[in-house]
């Protein structure tokens, strides 16, 4: 075969395999659907191929190609509002909304994902291209290798420690531990929380983590996660029992409540601490000057 | 889900009719707690509210 030929072979592959691998599916990660599946395979086979080339095409060279490449690369963008946009029109028949924090770190993961396969299907080919194709396929394990470290964010456990809170009502106000949930009118309701209830406390370990856990967005993507796994009690017209994050004003921590449909504490604990922490919320004080003097 | 009106009280169910006063809001009265449970449950759920307690004996219905 000629020499371009094995390297936009092996280019391809390292790209598509590198794709097939991030695309992981859990209940955490967005698509869930096979069709889903096909449409994110196909982009990156393209995106695979478009990296695949660029090596070949530059040491022809071929100039007019390359600067074709990098048009068809804009195309990638496209994805993202793609993301956003299905999942902003689903988040309008959900129960429990994943928040547009979390959607937004939905869609630039997708997008972010493509260039990763550019770069793992071109630093592949240009190996194979320039040496021999033995060794990118070391190249290419070392790429996928690299991507999935690069796509790995920090998670809620590592910035933040997952505590059980006590349910209680001061007359009618919902408190977990200290902290305030809401007022709930019902005596049935109010048994029915003491019955059923959980509470959680997050005490986040640091300023930058207070933060992030000050944002709205954070404080959603946790509980879609949560009520997820577990379910919730709250349906179309009762949504008394929907679960809420709160914080205590003056010490800066999180109470979370929820009634769900499998009540297991250990469990819950375990979700929150693998709950990722959300790109747009995360808190970035102690990078400032000020902010590092203020935190002492 | 968006219900469209929010954080405005849509009504208020009490047994002393004295606590409230003014307009622009259904006031139901109750001959006993249990019926204000009862109608609050109601009014809640048809509503797509959530009851309150104020504490005074006045229940009121609110959608958030």
């Amino acid at each position: 075969m000629e020499r371009y030929a094995v390297a936009i072979v092996v280019g391809i592959a390292a790209g598509f395999l590198d794709r097939l691998i991030m695309l992981r599916s859990d209940y955490r990660f967005y698509p869930t659907y096979p069709h889903g599946y096909l449409t994110h395979l196909a982009l990156g086979f393209i995106a695979a191929g478009l990296g695949a080339v660029a090596i070949p095409a530059i040491a022809k060279p071929d100039y007019v190609a390359v600067t074709f490449l990098a048009l068809a690369a804009q195309q990638f963008r496209e994805i993202r509002n793609m993301e956003r946009e299905t999942l902003s029109k689903l988040e309008e028949s959900k129960l429990i909304p994943r928040g547009p924090d979390y959607i937004e770190g939905i869609a630039r993961v997708f997008e972010a994902r493509n260039y990763l396969v550019i770069l793992t299907a071109m630093a592949s080919s240009a190996v194979a291209y320039w040496w021999r194709w033995e060794y990118a396929i070391i190249a290419a394990f070392l790429c996928i290798v690299f991507s999935t470290k690069l796509m790995g964010g920090s998670y809620i456990g590592e910035i933040a420690q997952v505590e059980k809170g006590e349910i209680s009502f001061d007359a009618s106000i919902l408190k977990v531990n200290d902290v305030i949930i809401m007022n709930v009118g019902l005596t049935e309701t109010r048994k029915k929380i003491m019955r059923e209830g959980m509470g959680i406390i997050i005490k986040p370990r640091d300023d930058n983590a207070r933060l992030t856990l000050d944002a709205p967005g954070q404080r959603m993507a946790i509980i879609h996660d949560v009520v997820s796994i577990l379910g919730s009690k709250v349906d179309v017209s009762e949504t008394e029992l929907r679960p809420l994050a709160r914080k205590q004003v003056d010490k800066g921590y999180l109470a979370l409540f929820l009634v769900a449909n499998e009540p297991d504490l250990e469990y819950l604990m375990e979700i929150i601490k693998r709950v990722p922490v959300i790109e747009s919320t995360r808190g970035t004080t102690l990078k400032s000057f000020f902010g590092r003097k203020a935190a002492d | 889900m968006d219900k469209g009106f929010k954080g405005g009280i849509l009504a208020i169910v009490t047994m002393d009719k004295d606590k409230v006063t003014g307009g622009g809001c259904p006031v139901f009265l109750a001959v006993d707690q249990k019926e204000q449970e009862k109608l609050g449950l109601f009014l809640a759920r048809i509503l797509d509210g959530i009851v309150h307690d104020l504490e005074n004996g006045v229940y009121f219905i609110c959608r958030h």
